[in-house]
């Protein structure tokens, strides 16, 4: 069903200083669903000289092409979305002090207290919270609503911020020990691997690459980015929650992680959005046994990537996902393992290396 | 000139909970060692710093007391290779999630705090602001490692790095009271320049956030006969609006209340009136929540005046000052003090 082929060093992508480099300046830019400008600029930019063609399409998705050799080749799409969660400013109240509200799904408990990067300048402010001296026991018990709080730039920010510019989380990238610390590690893990898979093509398929927008807010630009490319199969390369801290009682287990750090890539088998076609499944396993790649399985359950709009497309689209692990996604500070998403980029590499006409020569069906 | 921002993130660099001031103490013996005559550290780890006045001996002593220390965390347990903490000072759990934090192991770590999963903890425990018994600070290292570098009872800092906003305000962990403590360096620069008969005992006190222990002790050491508490006071923003938090900028706050010497405070009234220093009456009907608290009652008791400086989202680590009212503030101690007279004392009457 797939090709074998024997590894070797030179063939296949890692991740070093230059790679490292290049996923800090992508998480430190801002990229609020439907305001990718700051990281289109940066893929367009990596991508101009590898890609055989380019475009920017009508919702801002970038779509590149890298054509293979050989007859028969397999169009292949691969998916990671530019777009982050984030906030939008709405109302400027008085003492300059700003609402605001939330673009994608950021738990409000997450908010107070926290820097924030406003607008295309990236103008520094904060929210804050009232003073503890001035809550009550019983107030504590209570979230504090995000219709209480206001993102502030100090009193002389003047006309400089107005409703409707965007605003992030101001978290900047870190590594540490064997991690990596930053604000939109999903889903620019996923931005950074398709630029390195682009450089680094196997011969036998073409890559359709679809850095795409506003999948926070409802898988949108997957869906015209797939009608464009009309691919073979897609894989869309994301991240996901690692919910796998110890249950607060040490003889409970923790039995519903959805995925683990240093469990390696995790691969879908369903999603809230998604019944990824079990051929790919299959040839994803295969490839990660075959090779000595660790992987997981995710938990079935809720979520969905930029598959769960591309696999619905014109007759429908034979589609997986594949994910780096990542703990506290959605917050101001997820957090990575390198080697998880090292092992990501290997398995996916060596995955498109083996694939032939032969993967979808057979009916989908289950095992 | 003392570049005031550069000061300001010096200090806010170095760790100092209360009950661990020493990193703060140090970074503070270097910037007052050239502003002062004497350095001492006392029995409970306040510094206290000595300015001589030009006064014949034996010359009276007004006492600044600026808390240095920070609210903060420390380790209780480590499970999995994650840290379960409690509260040093007072900490509303509800702002935590998602803190920048260092912990101060066998080295210093960066680390997060985290909120666990509902499924994680217990009952309907996680559907609201999750217990701070429930957080956990994740350092980004495996379980063997963190084993090997936290030990329980390490102390954890805020680690969010200050920000400059518009209109000179700037943002930060433990501006509550470094900021305090910045007045205290701007007054000691500006008494270079000026003429001061009193003895000037500047004392960064320890402990202002759980004990008080800095401010019982050190005033017992030194005996002043006036005592000047500079803290940050609450300024109006979100949440924070009635008549206890004053307007943000826009002026020194002046304590008004039991904590109090009305005589002293009507001493700093006139000095800020007539050098036109921007001041704002600051209300303690009951207690000050600073320094002044036990400051007032050490020994036969010490007439105490209550500086504030105006501070938005205090305890948390995006404090918010405006720098003017820092340099008010040190500008205002230092006129009031140079003019401090040999009889001045006999001026700190109550009526009647």
């Amino acid at each position: 069903m797939t090709k074998k082929i024997e590894l070797s060093a030179g063939q296949v992508p890692e991740i070093g200083a230059s790679q490292i480099e290049l996923l800090e300046k992508l998480c430190n830019a801002t990229g609020v669903s439907g305001d990718e400008h700051e990281v289109r600029q940066i893929v367009l930019e990596e991508i101009k000289l590898v890609a055989d063609d380019v475009k920017v399409d009508a919702l801002g998705n970038v779509l590149a092409t890298r054509f293979g050799r050989g007859e028969q080749r397999v169009r292949v799409m691969l998916a990671a979305h530019m777009d982050e969660i984030g906030f939008m400013i709405v109302k400027k109240h008085e003492d300059a002090l700003f609402e605001f509200v939330r673009v994608g799904g950021i738990d409000e408990r997450q908010l107070p207290g926290k820097p924030v990067l406003v607008g295309r300048e990236g103008l520094p402010g904060v929210i804050g919270a009232k003073p503890i001296h001035m809550t009550t026991a019983k107030e504590r018990q209570n979230k504090i609503e995000q219709s209480a709080l206001r993102i502030d730039l100090g009193p002389e920010i003047g006309e400089k911020v107005k409703p409707g510019d965007r605003a992030t989380f101001a978290t900047r990238f870190a590594i540490t020990g064997p991690s990596i610390r930053a604000k939109a590690l999903d889903d620019r893990l996923g931005v950074a691997t398709l630029i390195e898979l682009l450089k680094h093509v196997p011969a036998g398929i073409d890559l359709l690459a679809a850095f795409t927008v506003q999948e926070e807010v409802g898988l949108r630009g997957a869906r015209v980015a797939a009608y464009a490319f009309d691919p073979d199969m897609a894989v869309a390369v994301d991240a996901t929650p690692a919910y796998d801290l110890p249950h607060w009682d040490e003889d409970d287990e923790n039995d519903r992680y959805n995925t683990r750090l240093d469990a390696g890539p995790a691969i879908y088998v369903m999603d809230r959005a998604t019944i990824p076609d079990q051929r790919l499944v299959t040839w994803l396993q295969e490839t990660a046994q075959d090779a000595g790649i660790p992987c997981q399985l995710r938990q079935p359950g809720g979520g969905g990537t930029d598959a769960g709009a591309i696999h619905k497309v014109r007759g429908g689209i034979p589609s997986v996902s594949v994910s780096v692990p990542i703990r506290y996604a959605h917050t101001a500070v997820n957090l990575a393992r390198l080697d998880d998403w090292a092992n990501t980029l290997r398995l996916l590499h060596t995955a498109l290396g083996r694939i032939t006409p032969d993967l979808l020569a057979v009916e989908r069906r289950g095992r | 000139m003392i570049d005031l921002i550069a000061h300001l993130k010096t200090m806010l660099s170095a760790a100092g909970l209360s009950g661990f001031e020493s990193p703060i103490r140090s970074i503070l013996q270097e910037a007052w060692a050239p502003l002062t005559d004497e350095l001492g550290v006392s029995k409970i780890g306040s510094l206290h710093g000595l300015k001589r006045g030009q006064g014949e001996p034996p010359r009276r002593r007004v006492l600044i007391s600026a808390h240095m220390d920070a609210i903060g965390m420390m380790v209780t347990g480590i499970q999995d290779g994650l840290l379960r903490f409690t509260q040093v000072g007072g900490i509303d759990h509800r702002i935590l999630p998602g803190q920048l934090v260092t912990v101060h192991g066998r080295q210093d770590l960066p680390g997060v705090v985290v909120q666990p999963s509902a499924h994680l903890l217990p009952g309907d425990a996680g559907d609201g602001p999750v217990e701070m018994k429930y957080l956990f600070v994740d350092v980004g290292l495996r379980p063997d490692a963190v084993d090997k570098s936290v030990r329980i009872g390490d102390t954890i800092s805020f680690a969010q790095e200050p920000i400059e906003l518009t209109g000179e305000a700037l943002a930060g962990h433990t501006l509550d009271n470094r900021v305090s403590v910045a007045a205290t360096t701007l007054c000691l620069a500006e008494l270079q320049t000026r003429v001061h008969t009193w003895d000037v005992w500047a004392v960064a006190s320890a402990q202002e956030e759980e004990t008080l222990g800095g401010a019982l002790t050190s005033p017992f050491d030194i005996r002043p006969d006036l005592a000047i508490v500079i803290d940050v006071c609450f300024a109006q923003g979100p949440g924070s609006s009635d008549w206890r938090s004053l307007p943000f900028g826009e002026g020194v706050g002046l304590g008004y209340g039991p904590n109090i010497h009305t005589a002293l405070y009507d001493l700093f009234e006139q000095k800020a009136k007539a050098l036109e220093i921007p001041y704002q009456r600051d209300l303690m009907p009951s207690m000050s929540g600073t320094d002044a608290m036990a400051v007032q009652v050490v020994a036969e008791g010490i007439p105490c005046m209550v500086l504030g400086i105006p501070l938005r989202y205090m305890h948390t680590p995006v404090e918010t000052v405006s720098l003017k009212d820092i340099r008010r503030a040190g500008r205002l101690m230092a006129a009031v003090i140079a003019d401090l007279a040999p009889d001045t004392l006999e001026k700190i009457q109550w009526e009647g």
